[in-house]
């Protein structure tokens, strides 16, 4: 690998990028992912908006609650799935991918460039979301004379930062399964619906099945306990220098796996 | 093996080499898409100038170009454009450009931002990407309309469109899928100058086309397909007489007799298959196997002052007709 294929892989990824996000963020697929990005905020606000005025109350009695209800894994999931299937599906159901396969350029290099764009659109949009919910959390009229005056406390501004750097993680896990559901799959919506249900029956699978998934080692991470219901089936957390590193090298393996897979691939709409 | 062998291999195969770096290399290419048949068998070496594929639809015409552009993978066989594998499009694509028969495009782009979004995608820097996008738009005659939405584009703009992103990056292999679908018979007059001026550069010209008269009239060579296989190939002007089949329509004097006595005479020669007097009684249609050794004889014969001949019009030498004798007639 030389300097200048270094460089102008880079340059291609930038090109890439700039037409991919412009297409994440305002094309006519994002309002779905909208949508699902924001329904943990008008959770909250409902359930906020619901309740009477009351005198402050002690955090640690609601607050466990209400993160977990900002918690947009939900929506996150549906989120990545939209977005990073679309990269490819996308393309080809509006016939135009042979344009990227038609250009001066390595398909692992368009896959990477891909990749990316879907991981930043998700991560911006996630990370802000996970911000809004937890501001909407602390601030809430409930917990104002304490949060107020306690937010920029270590612990708050340390529960916000871990919670979006899980947010990015989940983007990055979800982010690269999903972009390979959408290269392999006609129709990726039915695995897509698979993991979404392997993910949401995880607090019922013993230990051993629950380490295959994403969704443990996320839980994992979090900064406070989250309950999963008296039905779940208690499983040691995976320490973060296990989870973090797996996570990773996962993502990385999927990734070289659509390399694979896209620089095998067709153009052939019609029997797409 | 000798040093005299070895050097004798090494000098071929670099001649090899050097010859199908400057040729579009069919080896034996199959393509199959499960059971069905795409193309079957193609060998094809295609050098600089203007060739043509013709066939009917399903003939395998796109299949062709698909495979040439690394867009399908040959299920047999080797296939290679200018020396380069179609497996490798950071290197292919330098060099080769296609114009595909998908009338789509990707969301929400002007005409001026897909062609530079591209070009920037293969690599080049944003500066020279506007430089090559304004020469290219400005060949097809559109920059008056270079930044309105491709989604407004009229049929023959987004044609033009697709056109000029093809030829964006100036390869050296132009690869048009019905390039002239669409357009006005005023564009498509200067299309196909265009591709005359592109062909006289030195470009690799591949075009298919349903219209057989201007694939005619701009074609150096052409291809005949049929149900996924070459049925014929080579100057337009000799691809029938490899198939042994030709017509001529010699207008004779206006002397019936003189008509039916060239008829009496046509028939003496073996490689004649027909010989009919047209309905004016003006000319005579003849139909020969070997039409080198009938104009041959026909020289001997108006040599001999038996009969005048005021025209000789060969019908079939036009593509059309050989479409017809070769496709139409299976």
């Amino acid at each position: 690998m030389r300097g200048a294929d270094v460089s102008l892989w880079l340059r291609q990824i930038g090109a890439i990028l700039r037409l991919e996000l412009k297409k994440n963020f305002f094309g006519k697929r994002s309002l779905l992912v909208y949508l699902l990005a924001l329904m943990p905020i008008g959770l909250l606000m409902l359930v906020e908006l619901g309740k009477p005025a009351r005198q402050a109350e002690p955090v640690s009695d609601h607050l466990f609650d209400l993160l977990q209800l900002a918690n947009p894994a939900h929506g996150r999931v549906f989120g990545c799935a939209w977005i990073f299937m679309n990269l490819f599906r996308g393309e080809i159901v509006d016939r135009s991918l042979h344009y990227y396969f038609l250009s001066s350029v390595r398909r692992e290099v368009l896959v990477t460039g891909k990749y990316v764009s879907g991981l930043l659109t998700s991560i911006i949009l996630f990370t802000t979301v996970t911000i809004v919910c937890m501001l909407l959390v602390f601030l809430s009229r409930n917990f104002c004379s304490q949060m107020r005056a306690s937010f920029w406390m270590a612990r708050a501004l340390a529960s916000c930062c871990g919670m979006c750097a899980i947010t990015i993680l989940a983007c990055v896990g979800y982010g690269a399964f999903f972009l390979v559901v959408g290269l392999f799959f006609r129709n990726p919506i039915i695995p897509a619906l698979l993991l979404y249900g392997w993910e949401w029956i995880n607090f019922l699978l013993p230990p051993l099945l629950k380490k295959i998934s994403v969704i443990h080692y996320l839980n994992s991470l979090v900064p406070v306990p989250i309950s999963e219901g008296p039905f779940a089936v208690v499983a040691e957390p995976t320490p973060a220098w296990i989870s973090i590193p797996g996570l990773l090298i996962v993502t990385a393996l999927v990734l070289i796996l659509a390399g694979t897979r896209i620089h095998r691939m067709e153009v052939r709409y019609g029997s797409d | 093996m000798s040093l005299i062998q070895q050097s004798n291999v090494a000098i071929r195969r670099s001649r090899d080499d050097r010859t199908s770096e400057q040729l579009i290399v069919f080896d034996n290419v199959s393509k199959f898409y499960g059971e069905i048949l795409g193309v079957n068998r193609v060998s094809l070496e295609i050098p600089a100038g203007i060739t043509s594929l013709v066939g009917p639809n399903g003939a395998g015409k796109t299949t062709l170009m698909n495979l040439m552009c690394g867009l399908l993978r040959p299920t047999r066989g080797k296939l290679t454009v200018l020396g380069i594998p179609t497996d490798q499009p950071e290197r292919l694509f330098r060099k080769v450009g296609y114009c595909s028969q998908f009338d789509s495009f990707p969301r929400g782009l002007t005409g001026r931002e897909f062609i530079s979004a591209f070009l920037m995608v293969s690599g080049f820097p944003r500066s020279e990407a506007h430089e090559l996008t304004e020469g290219a738009l400005s060949r097809v005659e559109l920059l008056p309309a270079a930044d309105r939405k491709i989604g407004a584009y009229s049929k023959g703009m987004r044609q033009r469109v697709r056109l000029a992103q093809s030829i964006a990056h100036q390869p050296s292999v132009l690869i048009l899928d019905e390039p002239l679908n669409g357009l006005d018979p005023m564009v498509r007059a200067e299309t196909i100058a265009l591709f005359k001026q592109l062909a006289a550069d030195g470009l690799h010209l591949i075009i298919s086309s349903h219209i057989l008269h201007e694939v005619d009239m701009m074609s150096d060579r052409v291809v005949l397909l049929n149900n996924g296989y070459v049925v014929a190939e080579g100057a337009i002007h000799g691809c029938a007489r490899r198939n042994g089949r030709r017509a001529s329509d010699a207008g004779a004097d206006s002397l019936q007799s003189s008509v039916r006595r060239w008829r009496r005479r046509c028939f003496g020669k073996t490689d004649v298959v027909e010989a009919r007097v047209h309905d004016d009684k003006q000319g005579l249609f003849v139909k020969t196997r070997n039409p080198d050794q009938f104009y041959l004889s026909l020289n001997d014969v108006v040599a001999q002052g038996e009969i005048s001949v005021e025209s000789i019009t060969p019908v079939d030498d036009d593509l059309s007709a050989v479409y017809e004798y070769l496709i139409g007639a299976q």
